[in-house]
């Protein structure tokens, strides 16, 4: 039987190699994988009915990279190193390598703001969750955590929002620890939204301590410690048509897309402004027919 | 023949308490046998042994019709999605909604199912505002003042309303006509009445009061708890809406959560407006300043007007100082997902999934072995269960198929070429 301290971790882990290869933190990708697997076995040592779920985002797919409740990645072994470890390492290369094909026939990408697939692996993370709570009136807690670098793609906007709300609804807290220079407003709002925690360590050399020390407890027990509160969440919006970050806009009151200047059409909806549909509509055949 | 057979057959309307039955000398498990045949829900498989009704697969059945008649309507027409809407909830709490024949009384249902429908409506639509009317001795009275947050509301529905006197359908229309009045004109104006009586009791001619609800191009609806009425079949053909009667607990409940997504928008009845607004930044933890809604100093937790620099305390508002609407901006996102829908999945037999090169049969985002028929995304065409694809097109909008591909600008114009 399940008590109520037992969770499920589904990580979402950021390989995004335009992220990884560019970064002037004191973290290169390897440290960052290391701090996190032992980060990962201090969950499972925590409780044996402790579940994890690893999903990899990276820059042209995502995937399952291990499943704790699967025959097929159950690790045992003595080696150097212990079975966890080389399972998901051996696991990630893999993925790092197929990402990197896919990605074979793209130019001319600007390298400084390539962001990684979050929307992707957010998505399948909730699908795995609604399977779980299908399963029976027993299952663990679950939550997810986005071990996030790359910056936020504004292309995924709206996919990401979509995401959120149905973890809102679901009742599945988006923690994030996020690695990278500038803060993440799609993270900070999921975090706010879900009620998760968001975090962007000071000093990442000690990465390990701040996933151990915020992210480790399950959900019931989180009512018990002071955690991390946020500085002040960007709830700011993005214009449809440049994708810049505005605090006053304008909104289309037929399809809702957000505007920085006074337009006379809207570019989402095609609605004129300033005239009711119909008219407007038969404006347009009208002119069609005339030319 | 039984006691309440017979009763039926006669015409009377007799509500059939808990009470009556058990004087009858019948109980609860003799009405199973006769009202419910529960033995017809059994089935027999190949070999003859007993299984029981595999509701999975009828669910998914009608999820798919659903669907698919939801995608038939939307590509079709073309409607636009009317997205700030004003809604006016009109509740009958004449005599008749004391009726019992929905158990406790109509209205107890009414009550608590309005609760949920506040709810999944503000969910659905968050910058919009819902006002409550009651309908009471013949007199229309406004319960809650237009307004978007749902709390207020539903504590206004919780209180104990009795109900008495007739039902004047002209009254609550021109009380709600006046105050939908005074609107904006992007906002969609609409009605939705609860009516429980079976006479309307008016002070004047109702005909022209619906002509008069017309011209103010309100959209009303009816969702009628006893039977079909000539009026409120009129009225809801003149203006646009729909009229259904609900023919139990049940019908009731799925008919009102019919209303809370967007209705088709009609083009004429709405002017396309841009709207200024305001996205506020949350104040940082431990900042101090005086609200501008309560007028005493706050620490922290608040939003700053990004014109006039006024703490506000929640959101959606309009800052009291400079006007500007401020929002944030996941409330409009919330909406977001009716703009660019997902197109519905195709469905795969186990046959095909056998044919496919699809090399470990699970589904690509819960990773569950795919068994029985599975479904496809057109564009991405990655496999999914049944289950997934109901969750992706009810709750999640997003294909995780094809948010876990990268799409390169040329790649993009040309699928849409």
């Amino acid at each position: 039987s399940f008590s109520d301290d037992v969770s499920l971790l589904v990580v979402l882990i950021d390989t995004n190699p335009f992220f990884w290869s560019t970064s002037s933190s004191s973290l290169n990708f390897h440290q960052f994988v290391s701090h996190v697997l032992v980060f990962l076995d201090l969950i499972v040592r925590l409780s044996q009915l402790n579940q994890i779920v690893v999903i990899a985002t990276g820059h042209n797919t995502c995937d399952y990279i291990y499943d704790s409740s699967l025959d097929t990645d159950q690790v045992t072994g003595e080696g150097e190193l212990p079975a966890l470890y080389s399972f998901v390492l051996q696991r990630l290369e893999e993925f790092v390598n197929k990402d990197e094909k896919l990605g074979a026939k793209q130019e001319g990408l600007s390298e400084k703001r390539a962001s990684s697939l979050l929307s992707g692996s957010l998505s399948m993370a909730l699908c795995y969750i609604q399977r779980v709570f299908r399963s029976g009136p027993l299952h663990p807690q679950p939550r997810i955590l986005c071990l996030q670098g790359s910056p936020d793609g504004s292309e995924q906007y709206v996919s990401i929002m979509n995401a959120i709300f149905s973890a809102q609804r679901s009742m599945v807290p988006i923690d994030c620890c996020y690695v990278g220079s500038h803060n993440s407003a799609f993270l900070q709002q999921a975090s706010y939204i879900t009620g998760g925690v968001y975090v962007k360590p000071q000093h990442l050399e000690g990465l390990y301590q701040y996933l151990a020390t915020v992210f480790a407890v399950d959900l019931h027990s989180r009512s018990f410690l002071q955690l991390p509160r946020p500085a002040g969440v960007d709830f700011r919006a993005s214009c449809f048509c440049h994708k810049t970050t505005i605090d006053m806009g304008y909104v289309c009151s037929v399809c809702l897309s957000i505007f920085c200047k006074h337009h006379d059409k809207c570019s989402t909806c095609g609605s004129v402004f300033g005239k009711a549909q119909l008219d407007a509509a038969s404006d347009r055949k009208r002119k069609a027919s005339e030319s | 023949m039984n006691n309440s057979e017979k009763k039926r057959m006669n015409g009377e309307a007799e509500e059939e308490n808990e009470e009556d039955v058990e004087d009858e000398g019948r109980d609860a498990w003799e009405r199973t046998y006769t009202d419910e045949r529960s033995w017809e829900a059994l089935e027999e498989d190949e070999s003859g042994l007993l299984q029981p009704i595999d509701n999975k697969a009828i669910y998914h059945s009608q999820y798919r019709r659903r669907l698919q008649s939801l995608s038939a309507t939307s590509a079709a027409s073309r409607i636009q999605k009317g997205l700030i809407r004003f809604l006016c909830v009109v509740v009958d709490l004449s005599k008749a909604a004391g009726e019992m024949d929905f158990k406790p009384s109509r209205m107890a249902v009414i009550a608590k199912h309005v609760e949920a429908f506040i709810r999944e409506f503000f969910d659905q639509n968050p910058l919009s505002q819902i006002g409550l009317v009651i309908i009471k001795d013949g007199v229309a009275q406004s319960l809650t003042e237009l307004g978007g947050s749902p709390e207020a509301h539903i504590k206004a529905l919780m209180v104990k309303l009795g109900c008495a006197g007739d039902s004047s359908l002209q009254n609550a229309l021109e009380l709600v006509h006046d105050t939908l009045h005074k609107i904006p004109s992007y906002g969609h104006r609409e009605v939705l009445i609860l009516y429980s009586a079976l006479s309307t009791c008016d002070p004047g001619d109702i005909m022209e009061t619906i002509q008069k609800c017309k011209k103010a191009k309100l959209r009303c609806s009816v969702i009628g708890l006893s039977a079909e009425m000539f009026v409120c079949k009129h009225l809801c053909q003149e203006t646009g809406g729909s009229y259904m009667v609900a023919l139990d607990e049940g019908h009731f409940k799925e008919l009102l959560l019919e209303h809370a997504p967007p209705p088709p928008a009609l083009a004429e009845f709405a002017i396309a407006n841009l709207i200024k607004m305001g996205f506020p930044q949350r104040a940082a933890e431990g900042s101090i300043a005086i609200c501008s809604c309560h007028r005493e100093a706050k620490v922290g937790e608040g939003y700053i007007c990004p014109r006039c620099k006024a703490r506000v305390c929640e959101l959606p508002t309009e800052c009291r100082f400079c006007g500007l609407t401020l929002v944030s901006s996941p409330h409009l996102a919330r909406s977001y997902h009716h703009l660019f829908p997902i197109e519905p999945f195709t469905e795969v037999s186990a046959r095909q999934l056998e044919l496919s090169r699809v090399a470990s049969k699970t589904c690509f985002s819960c990773r569950e072995s795919l068994l029985t028929p599975g479904a496809a995304c057109t564009k991405c065409k990655q496999y999914f269960c049944l289950d997934c694809d109901i969750y992706i097109h009810e709750s999640l909008h997003n294909c995780p198929g094809c948010e876990s591909r990268r799409i390169t600008p040329a790649a993009a114009s040309a699928t849409m070429s």
